[in-house]
């Protein structure tokens, strides 16, 4: 029997990373959320690697919290290892990276979600989605509770129809042993909505008491920790060590003979898997040629002995499982906690979403997260604030926030998956954003902020706070420009000393930093009416002035693409009529819809040839009207 | 030779109505033209149409657009004709293998008189009643081609005798790239200055991703000639050229 359960204007469907940052967003924009898990200890949990951020996802992470979501705040509160990744490489790579306490992530997310005002938590399993004339109605629990609400936000993971498998064995299962969501699937092919299935797998979990560290490359975290919010004042904490190690000829011949008893290559795994992510079998089958990969040992928390094993994900069965890790130095003695598993699950082809992530055929209905065939918890997090923004602008009858490609790795993230689809678990990487220099991790919050306070998840605090660091920033570029200094024995000794040549005449204080070997903080003697500034804005006007040419070049770049991108396509166009398209591209521009020239450029199938025709049609109606 | 090399050769494709100016162009253009539009209502006069001959470039003035009057003798163009063979190197006369030879067809002729030119003989896959022997003897010593512009036969032929003729074949064009394009002379312009920012960028040891940005402009000049970048400019160079009416 079911029964009517009440009104809300949100209801968001998981409670991982992507449902966590939706639903916040929603209940903090002022609309009563509903966030259904089918099981509470399951939210913002991390299945897989204990740790976020990394190349690329930790941009993804402070975008998040420019914008006004909760990952790179929660994240700051349960790390215990931090360091910043590819420091050696330029400013615009330069990605944060954090262990985390995986018990304490959850605890702290599950509990910013009990006390968010307009929030409500419900562990249920969402088995139907009620639709009424193209528009959201209501959802329904297992045991029979059904909600009218406006919007929705499926947010699944990987739980739809999730089947586990280890070697010959498979169940169905969702992550880290909760119950999968079996039932909603059958519910959106109701809708007419494109399913296809993807794979994904974690490694084993082992006893720290078995390992044997003396064999292994210890790794620290930097002894001065950047946190990923914008807020967070950096926190010291005693840090965790992770440890390195490698597999060897010996694991990889474990591998190879047992390859016949894995489910991926014997075919009953019919799922796509990501290549960016690849189990241990499928690496040493495609590099076969490499002699060994590198195996990372992580803590999972600080109030446990169970340790993740980075790079040895894998399908194969537990006993083959046991053999090829302890073929591993420092691993000889291993006990698993838990074994490796390939899981397989239910998602949707993500080119039926507009670039809101609310689906084109139902009003009201957006996807966040690995539903939308992408992995990775930064993913789903950048997925989950968009989604939840979106479904509040469109409860409150305003046009949607939508990112483009210039302005955050969000925006690279949405419009790659929205407008190309993708055939594997998509995996953000920063050679897929084209405006790097741009797009840095340190400057999200200049990028982001003002579009997290128009929308209403950042507080007029903190954005008269970031008001004031943006100007802070601009008069210290405008100072240093204005400012000459003049050659002295004391500043030549010390250029000379750089490797760098001594002035003859003066110069302006900002021609100076450009140069590679002198830094901002070298100058300080040198310059006297200099203020004393936030650690941060020095940062800022450092990178702004090393690389002012180089980012004048890329922002001319930048509004080339934005002249095509402002070049928009309405949703009525009949693509079909347009002589001189393609049949090929007819096909794919009236599946996309795109709502630009610029991202219909960026359709496969579509080609330049296309581009022009279509150009030529917007000028001709143009003229016509 | 280097006034060839430069500026290419400039070639007039003439021939009475229906006897396969058309056709002829489309062959010859039909790998040429990276962009076609079939856009009703375009009209075009005497336009211009660049291929490229054994690397040489050559410019056919094309005559599809010519309007065809009520005037007896205007009818077959002659007078736009003899213009555009007059600003031609080389004028390809085209007649119809399948009809007898006409007052007009030796009209025609005429203009070839001083001038380089060869005679096509089209629709050979036809009922032929005009044979190469019976035009030869019209034409004096010039060369005359059967070909079927329709089905696309002969037309390797055509540019053959061309490169003989001009004997492209003894130009080593090996060691020197040659730009026949004012938009693709600008495109390589662009390119170099954004080679010598790249080795700037690499010179003062510049991370990669700074290095990349002058990567990607120099990749996109290079589409703009390979056509695999679509710009503004070409779009706007369109509306410039044709009249695209609604």
């Amino acid at each position: 029997m079911s029964y009517f359960a009440g009104d809300y204007d949100v209801a968001v469907i998981g409670g991982g990373h992507a449902g966590c940052e939706a639903a916040l967003a929603t209940a903090r924009m002022g609309f009563k959320t509903l966030m259904f898990s089918i099981s509470l200890e399951a939210i913002a949990n991390m299945p897989c690697n204990p740790n976020i951020g990394g190349t690329s996802k930790g941009h993804l992470v402070r975008e998040i919290d420019a914008l006004g979501g909760e990952m790179g705040k929660n994240a700051d509160k349960a790390f215990i290892q931090s360091r910043m990744l590819n420091t050696s490489k330029g400013p615009a790579v330069h990605s944060l990276r954090a262990q985390e306490d995986r018990k304490v992530y959850h605890i702290e997310m599950k509990h910013t979600l009990e006390k968010q005002e307009n929030l409500f938590i419900k562990q249920a399993e969402i088995v139907d989605i009620g639709v009424e004339d193209g528009r959201i109605k209501s959802v329904e629990t297992n045991i029979g509770a059904i909600y009218n609400v406006k919007t929705v936000i499926l947010a699944t993971g990987t739980y739809l129809k999730g089947k586990i498998f280890i070697g010959d064995v498979s169940y169905e299962s969702g992550p880290d042993g909760v119950f999968p969501a079996n039932k909603l699937s059958e519910s959106l092919k109701k809708l007419g909505i494109e399913i296809v299935r993807f794979k994904t797998g974690t490694p084993a979990r082992i006893n720290k008491r078995s390992i044997d560290f003396s064999k292994m490359e210890i790794q620290n975290g930097d002894d001065e920790i950047e946190m990923f919010s914008f807020e967070n004042e950096t926190r010291k904490i005693e840090q965790v060590p992770c440890y390195l190690t490698y597999t060897n000829q010996k694991t990889h011949d474990i591998i190879r003979k047992n390859l016949n008893r894995s489910p991926l290559y014997g075919g009953e795994i019919v799922g796509t898997g990501p290549r960016y992510c690849p189990s241990i079998e499928d690496k040493v089958v495609r590099f076969s040629d490499k002699e060994r990969h590198q195996i990372f040992i992580e803590p999972m928390g600080t109030n446990t002995d169970e340790m993740y094993v980075q790079g040895m994900s894998s399908s194969l069965p537990e006993d083959v499982q046991i053999e090829m890790y302890r073929s591993i130095a420092g691993l000889e003695n291993v006990e698993f906690t838990r074994p490796a598993y390939a899981i397989e699950y239910d998602c949707i082809e993500p080119s039926q979403l507009k670039l809101s992530l609310e689906l084109k055929k139902v009003s009201g209905m957006f996807f966040a997260g690995q539903i939308n065939g992408t992995s990775g918890y930064e993913e789903a997090g950048a997925q989950g604030i968009i989604a939840g923004i979106n479904a509040g602008l469109k409860l409150k009858g305003k046009e949607p926030l939508i990112l483009d490609r210039s302005e955050a790795y969000i925006g690279v993230l949405i419009d790659d998956i929205v407008t190309k689809g993708t055939n594997e678990p998509y995996r953000m990487m920063t050679s897929r954003a084209e405006y790097r220099l741009l797009l840095r991790q340190d400057n999200a919050d200049l990028r982001l902020t003002e579009k997290g306070y128009e929308v209403g998840l950042i507080s007029k605090e903190r954005f008269l706070k970031f008001q004031e660091k943006k100007k802070l920033i601009d008069e210290e570029i405008k100072r240093l420009k204005s400012t000459t200094i003049k050659p002295s024995l004391e500043l030549n000794e010390f250029l000379v000393a750089r490797e760098t040549s001594p002035l003859e005449t003066g110069t302006k204080l900002s021609e100076l930093l450009k140069r590679t070997e002198v830094n901002y903080n070298d100058l300080q003697k040198f310059d006297l009416n200099r203020k004393s500034l936030p650690k941060e804005v020095v940062r800022e006007v450092e990178i702004e002035l090393k690389y002012e040419g180089y980012i004048k070049m890329q922002e001319a770049q930048v509004a080339k693409f934005k002249k095509i991108e402002k070049k928009k396509l309405s949703e009525e166009i009949i693509y079909n009529d347009i002589k001189g398209l393609s049949l090929e591209a007819r096909q794919k521009l009236d599946k996309i819809k795109p709502s630009s020239v610029g991202q219909a450029s960026r359709i496969s199938g579509v080609s330049p040839a296309d581009i022009s025709v279509l150009l030529i049609h917007l000028e001709q109606n143009k003229r016509g009207n | 030779m280097e006034k060839l090399l430069r500026n290419g050769i400039t070639l007039a494709i003439i021939g009475k109505p229906n006897a396969g100016k058309s056709s002829l162009l489309n062959a010859i253009l039909k790998e040429e033209r990276a962009i076609v539009t079939d856009i009703e209502g375009t009209t075009r006069d005497t336009i211009e149409e660049l291929i490229q001959i054994d690397g040489i470039p050559v410019k056919i003035i094309d005559t599809a657009g010519i309007r065809e009057t009520d005037n007896e003798i205007e009818k077959i163009g002659i007078k736009k004709s003899l213009e555009i063979a007059q600003k031609a190197d080389l004028v390809i006369a085209i007649i119809d293998a399948s009809k007898i030879l006409e007052e007009e067809d030796r009209e025609i002729f005429k203009l070839l008189e001083g001038k380089k030119g060869i005679v096509l003989l089209n629709k050979v896959d036809k009922n032929i009643v005009l044979r190469e022997k019976e035009i030869e003897k019209e034409v004096g010593n010039r060369t005359v081609i059967s070909i079927s512009a329709l089905n696309k036969i002969g037309i390797d032929k055509i540019y053959e005798t061309i490169s003989k003729m001009y004997k492209f074949n003894e130009i080593s064009i090996d060691d020197s790239f040659q730009v026949t394009n004012e938009r693709h002379k600008q495109a390589i312009r662009n390119m170099l200055v954004h080679i010598t920012n790249a080795k700037e960028a690499i010179e003062k040891q510049m991370p990669i991703d700074v290095v990349t940005i002058s990567i990607t402009d120099i990749l996109e000049e290079i589409g703009k000639i390979t056509g695999e970048s679509v710009s503004e400019d070409i779009i706007s160079e369109i509306f410039k050229k044709f009249c695209l009416g609604k």
